[in-house]
C-alpha cells in the first residue's frame, strides 16, 4: 500500500532534513503493510519473494505468536537493495512513522556508503525472486522432498564462507590434483659449477639445504589440493563435489544468499548506532512537533533501553557515535591525549578542533564492527557505560560477570565480533589420504564448538561430499579429529600444534590475572 | 488463495507433526503436556528443530552492561555467545506445538496402532441432527430451489396458458418460490462414560500418581477422540471409597488401609443410579498398588464377576509399582478372573506408560 498523503509529505520533509545533515542514502520506498504481512515479510528475511522453505514457516509462527502474546513488535523493516525498501506498520502512530522513517534513513544511508556493503547486490530484490522460481521449478521437476533435503543440507553449511572476501567470488579456477605422471618432479637443486676447493664457498651447504626445503615446499604446496586452506567452503563444495546440476545451483543460491545478508551481520553494532544517531538528531532538532517530543523520548528510551546483564547493539552503536563526535570536536585523540595523565586536563580537555561530524561520516564508510570496538571503544567509555565482561561457570553452571577491566572487556567484545562468532573452519584437504575425503580444519581461539551440532554438521557435509568427511578441533585441552563416513561417527586424538596450544595457554593466562 | 507464507507454515507444521510421533512416548512419559491442556489445544514444548552448524558452545563469555561485581552471577541464562554482531545466526526459539486433542488422538492412535472402538450393540441415545431436506415457501434467497422453482412457475403459466412454447419465457412470481429448508433428525449416537478408580491410601506416592495422571490423560484422549459424548468419574479409595471431582482425584493423599471392595462397590452403585449399561459404554480403570486388604480380595472378586465386568465394555486394572505395595492383587485377578473384557497390566515405570495404554486400549473394546 502506498503511503498516505500526510505521511508522504512527512517523508518528503524528513528526506530533506536527512539530506541537510549531509546523509546519502539511497531512494527508498515505504510501503504501509498490516502485522500479518510484516510479520510475513520478515519471516523471509525481508523478501517475500523467497524460494519456499518451512523454515520461514517457522520463524513466521514466532513472531506471529510474540506478537500476539504481546512480548514484542517489529517496528519496521528495511531491506538494502536500490532502490530501498522500507516497510512501515499501519497500526503506529504518526510519531512511530516519523520515528521510523528517520531510522529508515538512517540505515538506508549506511547501506549505501559503507565499504563491506559495497559488494553486495543491490538488485537482491530482482535476485531473490529468480532463487524463488528456480528452486521451485526444481521442486516441480525433482520433487518436494528431494529439493528440500538438499537446501537443508545446504543451510547446515551456510555458515562456511569466506567472510574476509570482501566480494563474492563467482568461481575460482583451481585444478582438482594433477595425475601422479604430471605431478612436477622433485626439483633438483641447481650447483654452480666449481673447483672442489672453492666449492664450499661458491656453492655453500646452508644455502643448498635452504633451496632443498624451499623446493620440497613448493612441491607440497603444487600437490596440496586446494593450494591454500579454504575458508569458502561452499565455494569448494559448488566446484568439486559430485553434484548434479539443480544441486550445484541451490548450494550456488544459499551461498549467494549468505553472502548477502554477511554485510549486516558484520555491522550490526555500527548500522543500528548510525541509524538510531539519526533518527535521534533529526527527530529532537528536526522532525518531531514540540507536543511530540515526550512520546518521542519514551519510544526512543525504550529501543535502547539496557536489559541487565545484555548489551543493546543500539545503545552500543549510538553511544560510541556520540563519544566519537565529541571526541573529535574537542581534539581528544592523538599521542598527546593519549599520553596525558591528568585526571583534570583531561576532563576539561577541549582543543576546539570541530571535527567531530567528519569523523563520525568517515568511521560509517571504512568500517565494521570489528574494527569500530578496536579503534573506538575506550577505558573511559567502558567505565561511564558500566560495561563488564562475563563468562560461563562450568561449576555453578552459570553465567557469572568475570570483570570491569577494559583489557577483558574489549577482548571479549572482539572475539565474540572476530568471524561473526562462527567458529573459522577452512578446507585443508580435498583429497585426504589420497582417498578422495574432505579434511577441515577448525582454527581453535580457545572456544569449543558445540560437539552435538558438529557432528550432525558432518553428516550433512558428507551428503554433499559424497566421501567420508574430517573435522580437526580441540575439545578439553586436546586435539581431536570428528569424521564421518556415512555409516558411523569416529574420533581420534592429535597432537595440538603449537599456536593452539598457545590460544589455549593465552586464555589460561589471560584469566588469571 | 493460499500465500506463500500458509504454505511454508503448513509444512512446517508438518514436519512438527512428525517429530511428535517420533517422539510420541518421551511426550507420553513426561507428564508435562498434562498441565498445558487447554478447552481443546494441547500445547506441546518441542525441542528446536534446528539446522546444526559448526558453532560455539555454551563455554562461551561475552560483554554485558549494567551493576554488579565480578563473582556475581548474572542470573538467568543470558543468551550464550550473545555478543553484539552475533546476529548471524538464525533466531533459535523454543518451540511450543498447538494441537488439537483430535490430533493428538489420532498421531497416537497410528503410532500404538489401536484399533477403533466398536461400540457395543446396544440401545444407543439419539442426538438431534440438523439436515437440509425440505423445502419451504420462505427463505432467504441463497437458500432458493431453482429447480423447484422453476416448475412451479411453469406449472403455474401453462395453467394460465402463458406459456409459449415459441418463445419460452418462464418468470416466477413471488408465489411460486421455494426454498430449501433443514429437516431436524435424530442420528443415534453412542455415549460412553470413563469411572477411574484409584488407590489413595499411603502406599500411592506422588510419583505413582503422576503416572496415573499421564496414563488417564491419554485414555481420555483417545476415547473422547472415539466417542462424541465422553464422561468421566472418579473414585478414590482406601479403606473406603468416595466419589470426588478429577482436582481431588489428582491431589488427594490419603492414608490407612487398602479395601479396593469399596470402590467397585461404589462404581455399581454409580452405573446403577446413572448409567445403565443398556444405554451406556462404560469403561472402568482402576489403578492400584495391589497391596489390597487380603481379607478383601474375595468380595472384590466377586463384585467384578457378578456386577461390573459383565456391565463394562472393558475393565481394566494398572498395578502401579510402589515403594510400598506388595503387588498381589493383579496375580490373584489374573488367576481368579476370567473374561474377555478384562485386562490387567503392570506399570513399573513411566517409561512403561505407553505399554499399558497399548494393553488397555489395544483391544478396541
Amino acid at each position: 500500500m502506498n503511503l498516505p498523503s500526510q505521511l508522504d509529505l512527512e517523508k518528503e520533509r524528513i528526506k530533506g532534513f536527512a539530506a541537510d545533515y549531509g546523509l546519502a542514502p539511497f531512494d527508498t520506498v515505504f510501503e504501509i503493510v498490516d502485522y500479518d504481512q510484516l510479520n510475513m515479510i520478515a519471516a523471509y528475511g525481508g523478501f517475500p519473494t523467497r524460494y519456499p522453505h518451512w523454515r520461514f514457516g517457522m520463524e513466521y509462527e514466532h513472531l506471529r505468536k510474540t506478537y500476539s502474546y504481546g512480548l514484542g513488535k517489529i517496528y519496521e523493516l528495511v531491506i538494502n537493495n536500490d532502490p530501498c525498501y522500507a516497510y512501515l506498520l499501519k497500526s503506529n502512530s504518526l510519531l512511530d512513522q516519523k520515528l521510523v522513517i528517520c531510522h529508515v534513513y538512517g540505515h538506508s544511508d549506511f547501506f549505501r556508503n559503507n565499504l563491506w556493503f559495497a559488494g553486495t547486490n543491490r538488485r537482491m530484490v530482482d535476485e531473490m525472486a529468480n532463487h524463488g522460481a528456480r528452486i521451485r521449478s526444481y521442486i516441480k521437476r525433482h520433487g518436494r522432498d528431494a529439493v528440500e533435503d538438499f537446501v537443508d543440507r545446504c543451510l547446515s553449511l551456510d555458515n562456511l564462507i569466506d567472510r574476509h572476501s570482501p566480494y563474492i567470488k563467482r568461481c575460482q579456477a583451481e585444478e582438482p590434483p594433477l595425475a601422479e605422471a604430471e605431478r612436477p618432479r622433485r626439483p633438483e637443486v641447481h650447483r654452480i659449477k666449481s673447483k672442489e676447493y672453492m666449492d664450499a664457498y661458491i656453492n655453500p651447504p646452508e644455502f643448498l639445504a635452504r633451496q632443498k626445503k624451499r623446493g620440497e615446499e613448493g612441491l607440497k604446496r603444487a600437490r596440496a589440493f586446494p593450494s591454500e586452506p579454504q575458508a569458502d567452503v561452499l565455494l569448494f563444495l559448488m566446484e568439486h563435489a559430485p553434484l548434479e546440476r539443480w544441486q550445484r545451483d541451490i548450494l550456488s543460491i544459499v551461498r549467494e544468499e549468505a553472502y548477502y545478508y554477511l554485510p549486516q551481520g558484520m555491522t550490526k553494532i555500527m548500522n543500528e548506532g548510525w541509524a538510531s544517531y539519526w533518527h535521534s538528531r533529526l527527530m529532537t532538532e528536526r522532525a518531531a512537533n514540540s507536543d511530540e517530543i515526550v512520546d518521542y523520548a519514551d519510544h526512543h528510551s525504550g529501543t535502547v533501553a539496557v536489559h541487565p546483564g545484555r548489551l543493546n547493539p543500539y545503545k552500543l552503536g549510538l553511544e560510541l557515535f556520540r563519544d566519537i563526535e565529541e571526541r573529535w570536536d574537542k581534539g581528544r585523540f592523538g599521542p598527546e591525549w593519549e599520553d596525558c595523565q591528568s585526571d583534570e586536563e583531561r576532563r576539561n580537555w577541549d582543543k576546539g578542533t570541530g571535527r567531530g561530524r567528519e569523523k563520525i561520516f568517515e568511521v560509517r564508510k571504512i568500517y565494521n564492527d570489528l574494527t569500530f570496538i578496536d579503534e573506538f571503544l575506550t577505558p573511559d567509555f567502558c567505565r561511564r557505560h558500566r560495561l563488564f565482561s562475563f563468562n560461563y561457570d562450568k561449576r555453578a553452571e552459570e553465567f557469572k560477570i568475570e570483570s570491569r577491566a577494559f583489557r577483558k572487556i574489549k577482548r571479549r567484545l572482539l572475539a565474540a565480533l572476530t568471524n561473526c562468532n562462527q567458529p573459522i573452519v577452512r578446507i585443508v584437504d580435498g583429497n585426504f589420504q589420497n582417498r578422495g575425503e574432505l579434511y577441515l580444519a577448525h582454527q581453535f581461539e580457545g572456544v569449543e564448538m558445540e560437539v552435538t551440532k558438529a557432528r550432525d554438521t558432518l553428516v550433512n557435509l558428507h551428503a554433499v561430499w559424497g566421501r567420508p568427511v574430517h573435522i580437526e578441533t580441540a575439545l578439553e585441552g586436546k586435539g581431536r579429529i570428528f569424521s564421518f563416513d556415512g555409516q558411523e561417527h569416529k574420533e581420534t586424538e592429535r597432537k595440538l600444534e603449537s599456536a593452539e596450544s598457545a590460544a589455549r595457554a593465552d586464555e589460561d593466562d589471560d584469566d588469571e590475572d | 488463495m493460499i500465500t506463500r507464507i500458509q504454505r511454508d507454515h503448513g509444512r512446517f507444521q508438518e514436519i512438527v507433526r512428525g517429530i511428535i510421533r517420533k517422539d510420541l512416548r518421551k511426550y507420553i512419559t513426561r507428564g508435562e503436556m498434562f498441565g498445558k491442556k487447554g478447552k481443546d489445544l494441547v500445547s506441546i514444548p518441542l525441542p528446536q528443530i534446528d539446522t546444526p552448524r559448526f558453532r560455539f558452545g555454551k563455554n562461551q563469555g561475552g560483554v554485558g552492561q549494567g551493576e554488579g561485581e565480578p563473582g556475581d552471577s548474572m542470573g538467568g541464562q543470558p543468551q550464550p555467545g550473545q555478543g553484539p554482531g552475533a546476529g548471524e545466526d538464525e533466531g533459535q526459539h523454543v518451540l511450543e506445538a498447538e494441537l488439537t486433542l483430535e490430533e493428538l488422538a489420532r498421531i497416537l492412535g497410528e503410532e500404538l496402532e489401536l484399533p477403533n472402538i466398536q461400540p457395543r450393540g446396544k440401545k444407543v441415545v439419539a442426538s438431534l441432527k440438523d439436515r437440509y431436506t425440505n423445502v419451504r415457501h420462505v427463505g432467504p434467497e441463497s437458500l432458493r430451489h431453482f429447480k423447484r422453482t422453476y416448475v412451479k412457475a411453469l406449472r403455474r403459466q401453462l395453467a394460465a396458458g402463458d406459456y409459449n412454447p415459441e418463445n419460452p419465457l418462464v418468470l416466477p412470481i413471488r408465489e411460486d418460490k421455494m426454498y430449501r429448508s433443514w429437516q431436524t433428525t435424530e442420528v443415534p449416537e453412542s455415549n460412553a462414560v470413563i469411572i477411574y478408580m484409584m488407590d489413595v491410601s499411603g502406599s500411592m506416592g506422588d510419583e505413582q500418581k503422576e503416572i496415573v495422571r499421564t496414563e488417564a490423560f491419554w485414555i481420555d484422549t483417545w476415547l473422547q477422540h472415539q466417542y462424541k459424548k465422553l464422561v468421566t468419574r472418579y473414585i478414590i479409595h482406601d479403606a473406603a471409597a468416595r466419589l470426588v471431582d478429577a482436582e481431588t482425584f489428582y491431589r488427594t493423599r490419603e492414608s490407612g488401609g487398602t479395601a479396593i471392595s469399596s470402590a467397585y462397590r461404589l462404581a455399581r452403585e454409580l452405573i446403577g443410579r446413572e448409567y445403565s449399561p443398556s444405554d451406556w459404554n462404560i469403561y472402568l480403570f482402576h489403578f492400584s498398588d495391589g497391596d489390597n486388604l487380603s481379607s478383601d480380595n474375595e468380595t472384590s472378586l466377586s463384585l467384578l464377576q457378578d456386577d461390573l465386568v459383565p456391565a463394562a465394555n472393558l475393565f481394566a486394572y494398572g498395578q502401579v509399582k510402589s515403594l510400598y505395595g506388595s503387588g498381589e492383587f493383579k496375580s490373584y485377578l489374573d488367576e481368579k478372573l476370567e473374561a474377555e473384557n478384562v485386562i490387567t497390566a503392570e506399570i513399573n515405570s513411566r517409561d512403561e506408560i505407553l505399554d499399558c495404554i497399548k494393553a488397555f486400549l489395544g483391544k478396541g473394546k
